[in-house]
């Protein structure tokens, strides 16, 4: 009799314990239906659990996402690790899996605009009866390079399923009295490479976020605070890490200058296109972090092929005028064919907007009178 | 005079057409949408994508990334794609692979640009329409066929309709032909722009705000040079500028048959060029179109040089300028009845290069020097300066042959 007790209090605690920490695993080639294949993620009761030795991160300016919250996370197989790369993505071995699911603080049917109730931390979770997952985004390092899976969660929240067409999602967003209703677009496969191939020559998929400026962060642990590159460095998933690796700043950090906050928050919104290898090459915006031309940062620089995205401006930025600056113009923009960056929000970034205004409101060069003034 | 004035005014135009409300979208059928975003996710090289005969619509974005892919529809007024009621995607077809063809169909009413190819060689795009079926509209996308960084580009049997910025597109690219094909109530009806070695020929633009265009824009990846425009028929471009003001082509005078914008090495010869309102044929530099020289990279050159006009039939127009300052102009020097000659030269010349080598000719082809450097003090028209020869441009040939 005791011996059975015994028994079964085990098989229970193992069930308790696989629930909670499920083993990731890296699949090669197949991309399985639902997310809890991967054991990154699973749900434990009311909430959203990480699997055993999968690690959280943050980034100092992520990419703005119609309001959403992001839980990122990386995993890589037993003894595998990535290496420092001081102004690129690290780099990531084969079996690295990515994650990053989407979500809002929820009350009801409502999404809400608003800092996270619960921030997630190693040991916490996530709970599902205050927030609403709505996708999971992994990007996985096989053999052949990186390649996108991508799930969207049931209303239920009780499984994530394999999506390659991608999928709208229609919300309403409330602040406050506000409610917003907005059609959140889950990307198709193919669209992944629309920010995830920032060289469009080579065309390869790479991550964007985890770059070590942008890792270079606490993040609450449960243990407690922690660097995220230490972290990643005392848990073997990284050699090579430097004393002082370079830091972006903090978009909404006032303490730090608007410059370093404005150019932090272009480069991560916008160099994935805007690069001078990029997609959005084809404009001569260059907004990547390293580019230091004032024309290809936009200033008195005219826009090429922008169509409605000019807003009746005529430069990408006339300093001192935000109001006459074509890119504060498609940064508010929610017109599909106007907007900017073009994928991946429905809604204005409010916040972001005032950023760059605030910015280029305190640029006190003048563009040179036109040459066809009459003199 | 700049053309600045000009394009004030067109965008009062298009700010009272804008306020005109919309009728509520009615629900669309978009049952075939997800399965040609399937079949473009699974496309393997060498596939060929068949869309049947009917009009299917669209509330996002399709996009293809394979190499080696045809989409081929049933015919450009059978194998409609229609987008009027998209929601997300900067364009209706956005491709970024080599050795795609694309004919026999429609994008109809795209938010913004209707097909647009970036990167890529062996581009072909056979008997495709694209359309805002409204017709000339500022709310209309910017583009309709718009290859972009790509190379061995052929456009043909193609016709483009009511793109608010240019109808037929081809930017900094390499090796490219434009030919049978018609673009009418667009803009621009064929711009090529940064572009090195084109053949244009044997197209009809009408009914745009200019015609054929080919410009350079300074700060991006190359600047163009060796552009043959021959061939074409290019009448009664005089449809009222709806381009969006800050773009390049919101200041083209309506009324424009061909244009040249800040490039060099352009041969024109072969045309029909007639009853344009403003000039039958306009030389510029981009300082007309009133941008600041600060934000352009100074590996820029601004001055079109080494232009090449020869055999063309020019008659008609020339007597309804656009714009107060035209209008004014033409009437100081021209009377009232009277016209401006074929060719308007704004007058931006390099004061660092002795001989812009522009060579005008043909019988009764005079040039209009509009003087827009000294703001229109001396204007004056001018035959022997552009009386002379330069040597002629070699034909293009692609890699994915004629």
């Amino acid at each position: 009799m005791i011996y059975r007790f015994v028994l079964i209090t085990f098989a229970v605690l193992l069930a308790a314990c696989s629930a909670q920490k499920p083993t990731p695993v890296f699949h090669a080639a197949d991309n399985p239906a639902a997310l809890s294949e991967w054991g990154v993620l699973a749900l434990s009761g009311d909430r959203l659990e990480l699997g055993q030795g999968v690690i959280p991160y943050d980034l100092n300016t992520p990419l703005f996402t119609d309001y959403a919250h992001k839980l990122r996370t990386i995993w890589m197989p037993e003894g595998m690790s990535a290496s420092y790369r001081e102004g690129d993505v690290l780099d990531f071995p084969v079996g690295t899996v990515i994650s990053k699911t989407f979500y809002y603080p929820s009350d009801g049917d409502a999404v809400l605009k608003r800092d996270d109730l619960q921030p997630v931390s190693g040991a916490k979770g996530l709970d599902l009866r205050t927030h609403r997952l709505i996708e999971t985004r992994l990007l996985v390092r096989r053999a052949a390079g990186w390649e996108p899976v991508s799930y969207v969660w049931n209303a239920a929240q009780t499984e994530a399923k394999l999506t390659r067409i991608g999928a709208i999602v229609k919300l309403t967003l409330h602040e406050s009295a506000a409610e917003t209703p907005f059609a959140y677009a889950v990307p198709n496969i193919n669209q992944c490479a629309g920010c995830h191939a920032p060289n469009n020559t080579t065309k390869l998929m790479t991550p964007i976020g985890p770059k070590p400026r942008y890792l270079n962060r606490d993040y609450n642990y449960g243990g407690g605070a922690m660097n995220q590159l230490d972290k990643l460095t005392e848990a073997g998933f990284l050699t090579g890490s430097v004393a002082e690796p370079p830091k972006a700043a903090i978009w909404d950090d006032t303490a730090l200058s608007v410059d370093a906050r404005a150019r932090a928050y272009l480069d991560m919104n916008c160099a994935h296109c805007h690069n001078p290898a990029g997609p959005a090459d084809t404009s001569g915006l260059h907004l990547n972090i390293e580019n230091d031309s004032a024309p290809h940062l936009g200033i008195c620089k005219n826009a090429v092929a922008a169509g409605g995205g000019t807003g009746g401006r005529k430069y990408d930025i006339t300093p001192g005028r935000p109001d006459q600056s074509i890119t504060t113009y498609r940064m508010a923009s929610t017109d599909p064919g106007a907007m900017m960056p073009e994928l991946g929000r429905s809604l204005t970034h409010k916040e972001g907007v005032a950023l760059i205004e605030e910015w280029i409101a305190a640029m006190d060069s003048v563009c040179d009178q036109p040459r066809a003034e009459p003199q | 005079m700049t053309f600045k004035t000009l394009s004030i005014l067109t965008l009062s135009t298009a700010l009272v057409a804008c306020q005109a409300t919309e009728a509520p979208k009615a629900e669309a059928d978009l049952s075939y949408q997800d399965t040609l975003l399937t079949q473009l996710i699974d496309a393997k090289p060498g596939d060929v994508i068949t869309i049947p005969e009917g009009k299917f619509e669209f509330d996002r974005s399709l996009s293809l990334t394979v190499d080696g892919v045809t989409i081929r529809g049933a015919g450009m007024d059978k194998s409609i794609l229609s987008f009027k009621n998209q929601v997300q995607g900067a364009e209706g077809l956005l491709v970024t692979a080599s050795d795609f063809t694309i004919e026999n169909l429609a994008v109809e009413d795209t938010v913004g640009d209707a097909i647009k190819v970036n990167e890529g060689d062996n581009i072909t795009f056979r008997n495709v329409r694209t359309e805002w079926t409204n017709g000339p509209d500022t709310k209309n996308g910017a583009y309709g066929l718009y290859p972009v960084q790509t190379t061995n580009v052929l456009i043909d049997g193609c016709v483009a309709i009511a793109a608010a910025d240019a109808g037929i597109y081809v930017g900094q690219s390499k090796n490219v032909i434009v030919r049978n094909s018609r673009a009418e109530y667009n803009v621009a009806g064929i711009e090529i722009e940064n572009t090195i070695d084109a053949d244009v020929y044997d197209n009809v633009t009408a009914y745009n705000t200019g015609g054929i265009l080919v410009f350079n824009m300074p700060n991006l990846t190359q600047y163009g040079a060796n552009v043959r425009v021959y061939n074409n028929e290019v009448y009664e471009n005089n449809t009222k500028n709806f381009g969006h003001k800050g773009t390049p082509v919101a200041s083209i005078p309506a009324g424009t048959g061909l244009m040249v914008n800040s490039h060099d090495k352009i041969e024109f010869f072969g045309n029909k060029v007639r009853d344009h309102n403003t000039a039958n044929m306009i030389i510029s530099s981009i300082f007309s179109a009133n941008y600041a020289e600060s934000g352009m990279e100074e590996t820029f050159d601004p001055y079109p040089q080494e232009i090449y006009v020869y055999d063309n039939e020019f008659s008609g127009g020339g007597d309804k300028p656009d714009g107060m300052d035209l209008k004014a102009l033409k009437v100081a020097m021209f009377g009232l009845k009277g016209n401006f000659p074929h060719v308007l030269w704004d007058g931006y010349s390099d004061s660092a290069v002795a001989d812009p080598k522009i060579c005008i000719q043909g019988e009764g082809v005079e040039v209009l020097n509009a003087d827009l450097p000294n703001g229109v003090k001396d204007p004056s028209v001018m035959t022997d300066e552009f009386k002379c020869d330069l040597p002629k441009l070699g034909a293009v040939t692609l890699s994915q042959g004629q």
